[in-house]
């Protein structure tokens, strides 16, 4: 009895053991062994992007060399890896933070979108054309090498990933020590692409926080441009339609953005549509029209949409003065 | 301090004349931003207020820049390309988050590690103070 009970103890100890071990580290590439075994449907076997360029990197400087290389190969910026330098190095870090590189894109007129932490995202990311920004941890957790590369092909026979990495044009790293340094590095990648592109593997939340991101600073035609594309893209998102007549009545299309706002409002009943569809007639000159949308924003204020009411009361202000134009 | 004011002042100016070029900047219209805050938290009621609060806190992230090696001028620049949840993520993490670089200080730090490691399993015999456990 004793025996059986010391024996039943050493059994439970030894599959705690087991359950709990990949919890605390992965040893295989999961990943990668699914990848080559069962790759996404209509992906090719092998892609190399041969157009991008290649900076080699001095040292330190990883994160402007690459995304020198992202820029210039969509023909976004002429900056140098040394002109970029003074954009996202942080001398105290001795290197670049994530967030300050997909800012400086932004600011180089790139709208940069993170994609999903998954191998799969960045294959098809490829697969589409698209090189992608990847952040690499070479070392090890205690003791962190980080390292961005840009990742422009894969070939799913020699099982690799093709990367223009620090001083090395064409490197090939197995796709299993791809797979251990990217997700010991967070799993983080980053599209970076001109206005009017989307990313092919990103999530809808990931696509629209890099729209408002790029149009709270690029030129309204510009912004149009990407609303125009994210609104054909996702037809039933309400911020993208929002977006988009904002940027055309920037660009001075306001009867393009009368029709957006319309649509959107009648699709989605949505307070805010109808407020701002308000306003635009209101400036166009069309005071009837205006006072029909602010009863309708009125009416869902009150049954659903309380939030949105300060914003509608200063609308009913603004349409009793004459528009300003 | 004076330096951080004025530069709060720039920032003020310069959101403020930007806000008075747009033609639809008019009182009541509703940004792309808060509808999109709206759907992600329907409780929370949209603050318009906070906002030029936190447009103060920029300068705070410039000198913060600055205090780490980044010059005047590129720091103010960058501060001001930032969102304001991205500059309050930045205050946040910028000790902290990984910052990408060929450390030729890690890979020094890395080699004697690995060095004492196989000193101490007797692999090798690099410094003086290491004894092997064989």
């Amino acid at each position: 009895m004793n025996r059986l009970r010391r024996r039943l103890a050493a059994a439970a100890l030894l599959g705690g053991a087991v359950t709990a071990l990949p919890g605390c580290a992965r040893w295989s590439a999961v990943q990668a062994s699914a990848l080559v075994a069962q790759p996404p449907v209509g992906l090719p076997p092998r892609v190399n992007l041969r157009a991008v360029p290649f900076f080699p990197q001095t040292p330190l400087h990883c994160a402007p060399a690459a995304l020198a290389t992202l820029l210039q190969h969509h023909g976004l910026s002429r900056a140098t890896p040394d002109e970029l330098a003074d954009a996202v190095f942080l001398p105290a870090r001795g290197g670049s933070l994530q967030l300050e590189v997909a800012v400086a894109a932004r600011r180089h007129g790139a709208v940069a979108t993170p994609l999903p932490p998954r191998l799969d995202a960045l294959v098809q990311e490829v697969a589409a054309g698209h090189p992608v920004l990847v952040l690499l941890n070479l070392g090890l957790g205690v003791q962190p090498l980080w390292h961005y590369a840009v990742l422009v092909g894969y070939d799913l026979q020699t099982r690799e990933f093709i990367l223009r990495s620090g001083t090395e044009p064409e490197q090939r790293l197995g796709l299993a020590t791809f797979e251990h340094t990217w997700v010991r590095g967070g799993s983080w990648a980053l599209a970076v692409l001109p206005p009017g592109e989307l990313p092919r593997a990103a999530s809808d939340d990931a696509l629209l926080a890099a729209a408002l991101a790029f149009a709270r600073q690029a030129a309204p035609a510009v912004a149009r441009r990407h609303w125009l594309a994210l609104s054909r893209h996702r037809p039933a998102s309400l911020p993208a339609a929002m977006g988009l007549a904002h940027a055309q009545a920037e660009a001075g299309e306001p009867d393009a953005a009368v029709a957006t706002l319309q649509a959107a409002a009648q699709r989605h009943d949505s307070a805010a549509a109808w407020n701002n569809l308000a306003l635009l007639h209101w400036q166009q000159g069309r005071p009837d029209a205006a006072h029909e949308a602010l009863a309708q924003a009125m009416r869902r204020v009150q049954e659903a949409e309380p939030g949105w009411r300060s914003a509608v009361e200063s609308t009913r202000q603004s349409l009793r003065v004459a528009p300003s134009r | 301090m004076t330096r951080t004011r004025r530069f709060a002042v720039q920032i003020l100016c310069a959101s403020l004349a930007w806000a008075g070029a747009l033609h639809s900047a008019q009182a009541g219209w509703i940004a792309a931003e808060e509808v999109a805050a709206a759907q992600a938290a329907p409780d929370q009621a949209p603050q318009a207020a906070q906002r030029l609060a936190s447009m103060l806190d920029r300068a705070d992230v410039a000198s913060a820049l600055q205090a780490r090696g980044v010059n005047v001028q590129a720091a103010r620049e960058r501060a001001l390309s930032l969102s304001d949840a991205e500059a309050a993520q930045l205050m946040a993490q910028i000790d902290t988050a990984p910052a990408g670089a060929d450390g030729l200080l890690g890979t020094v730090v890395f080699i004697f590690v690995l060095l004492l490691i196989t000193d101490v399993l007797g692999f090798t015999k690099v410094f003086p103070f290491t004894r092997s456990i064989r």
